[in-house]
C-alpha cells in the first residue's frame, strides 16, 4: 500500500513537469514567432549599389575573326575577381543576344566564378613580366596595358558546364571566345598576364572540341582591332605546362 | 715535380685537336631532327607513299662513273592531310546534320585525290571512321617527312575558309626540338604556306580569314603545317549558300587548295622552303 504522501508528492510532481513543458512550448513558440518577425522586417538601410565605370570589352566577330574592344558602362565591385566576373558577365551577355557577332549561348550566368592568384615564380620570369603590352582602341589610342606590373596575377575561370555544352563547334569560334575571355580580362585588369579555364571546377581538354583549354593562355599581347588578311589576326602566346 | 709542367700545355693542345677531329664529322651533316615520334610508346607508323621512280631503260650499258659533281636529286614532295577528329571524337555538329568528322574526312578524300592527279605523294592520317590520337597525327607527319601539313576541319559558324597557324612563337632550329613546340622552327614556313593558301583561295573569290592559336597535335608536327576550317559560304546578305559538307562547296575549294600546293610546291623546290626556319625573326609574313 503506497502511502498517502507519496502519491501526494508524485501528483506534484507530475502537475509540474506537465507546467514546464508548457512553458517551454509557449517559449518556443514566441521565440520562433520573433524570429520570422525579424526576417520579414523591411529594410532600415538601401543596398549599397556600385558606382557605373567604364569597362573595356574585346567583343569576337565571327565574319572577320577579329577582336573588337567596345567600351560599356556598367557597376563593377571593388573585388578584383568580381570584377572580372562582372566584365565576363556582360561580354557573354552581348554573345547570348540576337544578332550578336559572335552567336555563343549562355549569357551572364555562364561564368560562375574568376579567382585571381600571384603568378608563380613571377619575378624570376622575365618574358610576360617585362614586355610591354598596349590594347588600343578604333583609333589606336591606347585603352589599358603599358609596362606589366610587378606582381603579376593569373587569372583561374571556372565556366559553367552547361555553357560549354551549348558553345558551336569550330576552331574559329572556340578560339575567339577563349582569347576574347583572355583579352577582357587583361583589359580591365592589367596585373592578369595568364589565364587558365575549367569547367564546373574541372579541367577539360578543350572548349568544343577545338580550343584547348589545358593550358595556360599569356596575354599579355592580345591586342585589337584586327582586320581581314593579316596572318596574325588573333595573336596569343601560349605557354605550355 | 717540374718535368709535367711544360708538358701540361702540349697535353691539352693535344686533346683540343683530338676533339676538334672528332667533332667536324659530326656537324658537318647536321640538320634538325625532328621529332619522329611521341615521347611515349606507339605502334610503328605506316611508311608514307613513294612515288614510284621512273625505269631505267632497258638496253643499256652500264655507265661510266658519275662526275663527282652529279646534281643531287631533289628530295620528293609529299603533303600529309589530316582530317580531323574521326572515331569516338565526332567534332562539331554541322547545321545540316552532318557530323564534322565525317564531312572532314569526305573533304580530305577529295583532296586527295586532286593532289595525286597533280603527282603530289600524299599521306594521310586516317582513311576511315577511326579515333588518331594528336600525338599519333604528328608521328605520322614527321614520318612522312612532309613539305606541307593540312589539317581539315569544317564548322558551321563563320564563312568561307578559316586558314590557322600555331602560334608558337617562332624559334631557331636545334637538334633535337621538344615534341610539343616541334612546330616552333617552321611557323616561319607554315606562314608562308599560309600565305600561298590563302591567295589562292582570294584568287578563286572565297572569302578567308587568317589566325593564330594553339593547335595540339600540329605543335608536334616538324613541317610547315596549316589548319583549314571550312565554314558554310554565305552571300553578300550573310546568308548561307553552300553548307561545309555540300559536295559541290568542297570540290571547288578542294580544287583550289589543290592548286595552291601545286604552286607551293614550286615554291618548294627552293632549298630555303625544305628546311626548318633558319633565323627566329619574328613577324616574317608570308
Amino acid at each position: 500500500m503506497i502511502p498517502r504522501y507519496q502519491i501526494v508528492i508524485f501528483s506534484i510532481l507530475v502537475l509540474a513537469s506537465l507546467a514546464m513543458a508548457g512553458m517551454l512550448w509557449h517559449l518556443r513558440q514566441k521565440a520562433h514567432e520573433r524570429l520570422v518577425a525579424g526576417a520579414d522586417s523591411a529594410p532600415t538601410k538601401a543596398p549599397e549599389v556600385a558606382p557605373a565605370e567604364k569597362a573595356t570589352l574585346l567583343v569576337a566577330n565571327d565574319d572577320d575573326n577579329s577582336l573588337l574592344p567596345q567600351v560599356h558602362s556598367l557597376p563593377l565591385p571593388a573585388d578584383p575577381g568580381s570584377r572580372a566576373r562582372a566584365v565576363l558577365a556582360r561580354l557573354l551577355d552581348i554573345y547570348a543576344a540576337p544578332n550578336a557577332t559572335h552567336p555563343v549561348p549562355g549569357g551572364a550566368a555562364s561564368v560562375s566564378q574568376v579567382f585571381l592568384l600571384p603568378v608563380a615564380g613571377a619575378a624570376n620570369r622575365s618574358e610576360p613580366a617585362k614586355t610591354n603590352t598596349v590594347i588600343a582602341d578604333d583609333s589606336g589610342a591606347p585603352i589599358a596595358g603599358g609596362p606589366e606590373p610587378s606582381h603579376p596575377e593569373m587569372a583561374v575561370v571556372n565556366l559553367t558546364g552547361k555553357f560549354v555544352a551549348g558553345h558551336p563547334s569550330g576552331l574559329e569560334t572556340e578560339t575567339l571566345t577563349v582569347l576574347s575571355i583572355c583579352g577582357t580580362i587583361h583589359a580591365n585588369l592589367p596585373q592578369v598576364t595568364e589565364v587558365r579555364f575549367l569547367v564546373d571546377g574541372q579541367q577539360r581538354p578543350t572548349l568544343a572540341g577545338h580550343a584547348d583549354l589545358t593550358r595556360t593562355y599569356l596575354v599579355g599581347e592580345i591586342s585589337g582591332p584586327t582586320s581581314v588578311g593579316e596572318t596574325s589576326a588573333v595573336p596569343t602566346e601560349v605557354a605550355h605546362p | 715535380m717540374p718535368w709535367i709542367r711544360p708538358a701540361a700545355p702540349l697535353l691539352f693542345a693535344a686533346i683540343n685537336l683530338a676533339a676538334l677531329v672528332v667533332a667536324v664529322p659530326s656537324t658537318a651533316g647536321q640538320s634538325t631532327t625532328p621529332p619522329a615520334t611521341a615521347p611515349k610508346p606507339a605502334p610503328s607508323s605506316p611508311p608514307p607513299q613513294t612515288p614510284a621512280s621512273p625505269p631505267a631503260p632497258a638496253g643499256q650499258a652500264p655507265q661510266a662513273p658519275l662526275p663527282p659533281a652529279a646534281p643531287v636529286p631533289p628530295p620528293r614532295f609529299v603533303v600529309v592531310l589530316d582530317a580531323a577528329h574521326g572515331g569516338d571524337d565526332l567534332g562539331g555538329h554541322l547545321s545540316s546534320g552532318q557530323l564534322e568528322k565525317n564531312a572532314n574526312l569526305s573533304l580530305a578524300v577529295r583532296l586527295r585525290s586532286l593532289l595525286g592527279a597533280r603527282g603530289i605523294s600524299v599521306v594521310t592520317t586516317r582513311e576511315s571512321d577511326q579515333s588518331v590520337d594528336p600525338d599519333r597525327r604528328a608521328e605520322i607527319a614527321n614520318h612522312a617527312q612532309a613539305r606541307a601539313c593540312i589539317s581539315l576541319h569544317t564548322a558551321e559558324t563563320g564563312s568561307g575558309v578559316h586558314v590557322f597557324v600555331s602560334s608558337l612563337s617562332p624559334a631557331a632550329p636545334t637538334r633535337f626540338a621538344a615534341w610539343k613546340t616541334a612546330q616552333a622552327a617552321w611557323v616561319t614556313r607554315s606562314l608562308g604556306l599560309a600565305g600561298v593558301l590563302n591567295a589562292a583561295l582570294l584568287e578563286a573569290g572565297t572569302s578567308v580569314t587568317l589566325g593564330r592559336t594553339p593547335l595540339p597535335g600540329v605543335e608536334s608536327m616538324a613541317c610547315p603545317a596549316v589548319a583549314i576550317e571550312l565554314a558554310p559560304e554565305r552571300d553578300s546578305d550573310h546568308k548561307i549558300t553552300a553548307e561545309p559538307d555540300d559536295p559541290n562547296y568542297q570540290a571547288g575549294i578542294a580544287q583550289t587548295l589543290a592548286t595552291a600546293l601545286l604552286e607551293w610546291k614550286t615554291q618548294a623546290a627552293r632549298p630555303d622552303v625544305a628546311r626548318p626556319d633558319t633565323s627566329s625573326s619574328e613577324g616574317r609574313q608570308p
